[in-house]
C-alpha cells in the first residue's frame, strides 16, 4: 500500500484511526464562529475570552501540575472534572440507544429520576455500612434510570411509538413529578426548611469518598473513575458481548436483524433501558459525590442530559470520543460557570450563554461534518 | 414504510391495542369511576380526582369516536362529562375553594395559556404536512419571545415587536431548513441544534442589550380586545369580554389554516410533499421549495406565539428560558391533534386549561397542581403510543428529500 499525501489520503487515513478530524473541525468550527460573535457584540478579543475559559476550566493545571487544591488551577480543574464525570455518562446515554438505531432525547428525565432516587435513598437510610449505603443508592438509581428509559423502549417494541416524542414527553412528565415529590408538602421535602423546595440531605455516610481536594469545598469524588469504567463497559458491551450485537444488527437493519434470528424488541427494550442506566447513574454521582441534595431550581434548569446529547454526536458514539468531548463541554461548562472564575475580558453571564451557542453550533455543524466526509469521498472516488 | 413518528412493528399485541372500541369502553369505565371517587367508599374529598378522571375519560371518548367508532365515542364522552359533573357535585358540599378556581375568568386564562400552544402547534403542523419534523419548535418561540419584546421596546410599537419577533424565528427556521432539507441533515439533531441555538442567542443578547436586567416596564404591548355590551355581561364578560387581540388571531389562524390546508391546492401540493415527495416531484411541484416555505412559515408562526408570551401574556417582559417547554407543550398539541388544525386547536385548548387549573390550585393544593402540569406530556405518551386510538402523521415527515 502505497502512502498518500494528498489532504484527502490524509484524511482518508485519519478517518480509519477513528475520524478524529471531523469532530475536531466541527469544534473548530463552532469556536470559530462563537468567536465571531464575541467580536461583533463585544469588540474583545476572542483569544483573550478564550483563554480565560481555558484558566477558568484548570485546564492550565497541565503547565504546573500540583494535587494542592488551595491552587486555583487545581481547583478549577477538579470542578471541570466533576461536571465531565456526569456528562461522560448522560453522553453515554445518548450513544448507546444510537447503537441501536435510537435517538435518546430523554437523558435530562432519565438522569433526574436517577438523582431522585438517590436522594431518597440516601437520605431516608441510616445506619448503614458506608460501602452498602452507596452501593444501595447507586443501584437504586441506574434501575430507576433503567426502568424510565425503558418505559420508552417498551413503548416502541410494543406499539412502535416514535422513542424521540415519548422521550421528550417522559422529560418533563419526571421533571414535574419530581418538582412535586421535593416541593411544599411533597414527601422528599426536607423536613427542616418548611417553604424551601429542597430534599433533605444525604446522610454522611452515603457521600461518595473524595480522591482529590477537600470534601466541604466540593472535592472530586471515585466517581470520576466509575465513569471511566463505564466507559470501559460500554465499549465492551458494544463489542464484546452477544447483546451489543444484537443491538448493533437492529441499528442497522431491524428485518435484517429479524431475519438473522435477533429479537429486535428485546434488543430495543434492552438498549433504552441500559441507556437510561447510565443516565440514571450519573444522577446518583452527582447527588452522592457533591449537590448532596436536589432542589426544584436543579431539576427545572439542570442540562446536563441534553449536554450529552452534543457530547455523544459530537464523539461519534465511540467510547473515547465520548470522553474526550465530555472533557471538552465540561471545561466549557465550568470554565464560562459564574461560580469560580472573574472573567475581565467578557461578563460571566455572558460566557454562560456563549457556552449554550456553542454547544448548538456543536450540534448543528455535526450534520456537516457527515456531509464533508460524503464529498470528500466522492471527490476521491472521482479522482481515481 | 410510514413516517417517522410511527415505525411501527407487526405485533398483536399492537393490533389488539389500536382497536379503538377498546378505548371506547375503558372510556366508560373511567366515566363511572370518576362520578363514584367523591361518594363512599372511596370519598375522595378533593374535587382534582374526580375532574381529572372525568376529562380523561371525555378524551378517550372524544379520540375513540375520531378513530371510526362513533356512537360508542360520544357516548363514553358524554358518560365521562356526566361522572365529571356528579363528581363536582358530591364534592362541592364544604368547598368554598371550588368557586375561587372555576368561575368564568378561567376560560380567559384557559385561552391565554392556550394561544402560545395554539400558533406553535399549527406551525409544527405546517412543517411536518409538508415531510419536516420540527423538534426546534421551542427554539423558534423563543426568540419570537426575546426579539418581539426588544422590537416592541426599542421600535415603541408591539407591531414593530410583532414583526421583528416573526423575523427572527423566520430567520432561525431558514437555518434550520438549509441545514434539514438542503443538507439533508437529521432532522431530529437539526432541531435539538435550533434549541441550544434559540437559548443561547436569547440569552447572550438578553445580557447584552439589557444587562442583565429586566426589560424596562412601559414596553408597548399587544391591546386587549373589548367587545362592547358583551364586556358588561355577567358571564361572558369576564370570559371573552376582554381577550388579547392575539388569542383572536389565533383563533383566525385555526380557521384559515384549515382552509388552506385542505381546501386550496397550495394545501394539497402541501400535504403531497408530506406524503410522498417522489409523486408530486413528478406533477411538477418544488418539494425544495414547498419544504422551505413551510418550515420558514412555521418559523414566524411559532415565533409570534412567542411574542404573545412576552409582549402580550408576560405584559411586555422577558426572563431567561421564557418558553420553558411551551414549544414542546406545542409539538404534543400537534400530534395528539393528529395533524390537523381544530385537532390541534381543541389539544391546545386543553392542555391550556390544564395549565390555568394548575396555576390556580397551586394556592389550595401544590401536588394536585402537579398533576394539571403533567396532564398534557402523559395524555400525548398515551396517544402516540397507539392505546388509545392512532395518530397518523404524514408518510413521508422527517424524511430528506433527493432530487434525481
Amino acid at each position: 500500500m502505497h502512502e498518500d499525501v494528498t489532504i484527502l489520503g490524509r484524511y482518508r487515513v485519519l478517518q480509519r484511526a477513528g475520524g478524529m478530524l471531523a469532530p475536531l473541525l466541527t469544534a473548530a468550527l463552532a469556536f470559530f464562529v462563537g468567536g465571531l460573535v464575541i467580536l461583533a457584540t463585544n469588540g474583545t478579543a476572542p483569544w483573550a475570552v478564550y483563554r480565560q475559559i481555558i484558566d477558568g476550566a484548570g485546564l492550565n493545571w497541565i503547565f504546573h501540575p500540583t494535587t494542592d487544591t488551595t491552587n486555583l488551577a487545581a481547583y478549577n480543574l477538579t470542578q471541570t472534572l466533576l461536571v465531565t464525570t456526569a456528562l461522560i455518562l448522560t453522553g453515554l446515554a445518548v450513544s448507546f440507544a444510537f447503537q441501536c438505531g435510537m435517538f435518546n432525547i430523554g437523558g435530562q428525565g432519565q438522569y433526574i429520576v436517577g438523582a431522585t432516587f438517590a436522594v431518597w435513598v440516601g437520605s431516608s437510610l441510616s445506619g448503614l455500612d458506608s460501602t452498602v449505603h452507596i452501593l444501595l443508592a447507586i443501584g437504586a438509581a441506574t434501575l430507576a434510570g433503567a426502568a424510565w428509559a425503558g418505559i420508552a423502549g417498551v413503548l416502541k417494541a410494543t406499539v412502535g411509538a416514535h422513542e424521540v416524542i415519548t422521550t421528550i414527553m417522559l422529560n418533563w412528565t419526571a421533571v414535574w413529578i419530581v418538582s412535586a415529590l421535593i416541593g411544599p408538602g411533597g414527601p422528599l421535602q426536607s423536613h427542616s426548611a418548611a417553604d424551601n423546595p429542597v430534599s433533605s440531605d444525604v446522610v454522611a455516610g452515603a457521600k461518595l469518598p473524595i480522591v482529590w481536594g477537600d470534601p466541604l469545598l466540593q472535592g472530586l469524588s471515585i466517581g470520576i473513575f466509575v465513569a471511566l469504567g463505564a466507559l470501559v463497559v460500554y465499549w465492551a458491551v458494544v463489542n464484546r458481548t452477544t447483546l451489543g450485537f444484537g443491538v448493533r444488527a437492529v441499528g442497522r437493519s431491524p428485518e435484517a436483524a429479524r431475519y438473522g434470528g435477533i429479537a429486535v424488541g428485546r434488543s430495543i427494550v434492552l438498549a433504552m433501558a441500559l441507556s437510561g442506566a447510565f443516565a440514571g447513574l450519573a444522577g446518583a454521582l452527582d447527588i452522592l459525590g457533591w449537590q448532596f441534595n436536589l432542589s426544584v431550581d436543579d431539576v427545572q434548569a439542570s442540562q446536563i442530559g441534553f449536554i450529552g446529547i452534543a457530547v455523544a454526536l459530537l464523539g461519534r458514539n465511540k467510547a473515547i470520543g465520548v470522553g474526550l468531548s465530555a472533557l471538552l463541554f465540561g471545561a466549557l461548562v465550568t470554565g464560562t460557570s459564574t461560580r469560580n472564575l472573574e472573567l475581565t475580558a467578557l461578563r460571566p453571564d455572558l460566557a454562560g450563554n456563549l457556552t449554550v451557542l456553542i454547544q448548538g453550533l456543536i450540534v448543528l455543524f455535526v450534520g456537516v461534518d457527515v456531509l464533508v466526509v460524503v464529498l470528500l469521498a466522492r471527490a476521491r472516488r472521482r479522482r481515481l | 414504510m410510514s413516517g417517522i413518528w410511527t415505525e411501527r412493528l407487526d405485533n398483536p399485541v399492537s393490533k389488539r391495542l389500536r382497536d379503538p372500541a377498546s378505548t371506547g369502553y375503558v372510556a366508560i369505565g373511567l366515566g363511572v369511576f370518576a362520578a363514584f371517587l367523591a361518594i363512599p367508599p372511596i370519598e375522595a374529598r378533593s374535587i382534582v380526582w374526580s375532574i381529572l378522571v372525568g376529562i380523561v375519560a371525555t378524551l378517550l371518548g372524544i379520540w375513540t369516536a375520531t378513530r371510526g367508532r362513533r356512537r360508542l365515542g360520544y357516548g363514553a364522552a358524554v358518560a365521562g362529562l356526566i361522572g365529571m359533573g356528579l363528581g363536582i357535585l358530591a364534592t362541592r358540599s364544604g368547598t368554598g375553594n371550588l368557586e375561587a378556581v372555576f368561575n368564568a375568568a378561567l376560560i380567559a386564562q384557559m385561552f391565554a395559556f392556550a394561544t402560545p400552544l395554539v400558533f406553535g402547534a399549527i406551525a409544527g403542523m405546517f412543517s411536518e404536512r409538508s415531510g419536516v419534523v420540527n423538534i426546534g419548535l421551542e427554539g423558534m418561540m423563543l426568540m419570537g419571545a426575546f426579539w418581539g419584546v426588544y422590537g416592541a421596546d426599542v421600535g415603541g410599537s408591539w407591531v414593530v415587536g410583532l414583526i421583528v419577533g416573526a423575523a427572527a424565528g423566520g430567520a432561525l427556521a431558514l437555518l434550520y431548513a438549509y441545514f434539514a432539507i438542503h443538507l439533508r441533515a437529521d432532522q431530529i439533531v437539526g432541531g435539538t441544534a435550533v434549541n441550544f441555538l434559540a437559548l443561547g442567542i436569547t440569552g447572550y443578547f438578553f445580557f447584552q442589550l439589557y444587562h442583565g436586567n429586566y426589560v424596562p416596564t412601559g414596553v408597548s404591548t399587544i391591546p386587549n380586545v373589548r367587545i362592547p355590551f358583551v364586556a358588561d355581561s355577567h358571564f361572558l364578560g369576564p370570559a371573552i369580554g376582554n381577550l388579547s387581540l392575539m388569542i383572536w388571531a389565533g383563533f383566525g389562524l385555526v380557521i384559515v389554516s384549515y382552509f388552506v390546508i385542505f381546501k386550496t391546492p397550495i394545501g394539497l401540493r402541501i400535504r403531497a410533499c408530506g406524503e410522498h415527495p417522489r409523486a408530486a416531484d413528478t406533477v411538477g411541484i418544488n418539494v425544495y421549495a414547498v419544504r422551505y416555505g413551510c418550515v420558514i412559515l412555521s418559523g414566524i408562526l411559532a415565533a409570534l406565539g412567542g411574542v404573545y408570551l412576552s409582549d402580550g401574556f408576560g405584559g411586555g417582559s422577558f426572563n431567561d428560558n421564557m418558553t420553558e417547554g411551551r414549544g414542546f407543550i406545542a409539538l404534543a398539541a400537534m400530534i395528539f391533534g393528529n395533524w390537523r388544525p381544530f385537532g390541534a386547536f381543541g389539544a391546545a385548548l386543553l392542555f391550556g386549561l390544564s395549565s390555568a387549573i394548575a396555576l390556580r390550585l397551586q394556592v389550595y393544593s401544590p401536588s394536585a397542581s402537579t398533576l394539571f402540569n403533567v396532564l398534557p406530556y402523559v395524555l400525548t405518551l398515551i396517544a402516540v403510543a397507539g392505546v388509545i386510538g392512532r395518530s397518523v402523521p404524514p408518510a413521508a415527515d422527517g424524511r430528506p428529500y433527493k432530487k434525481q
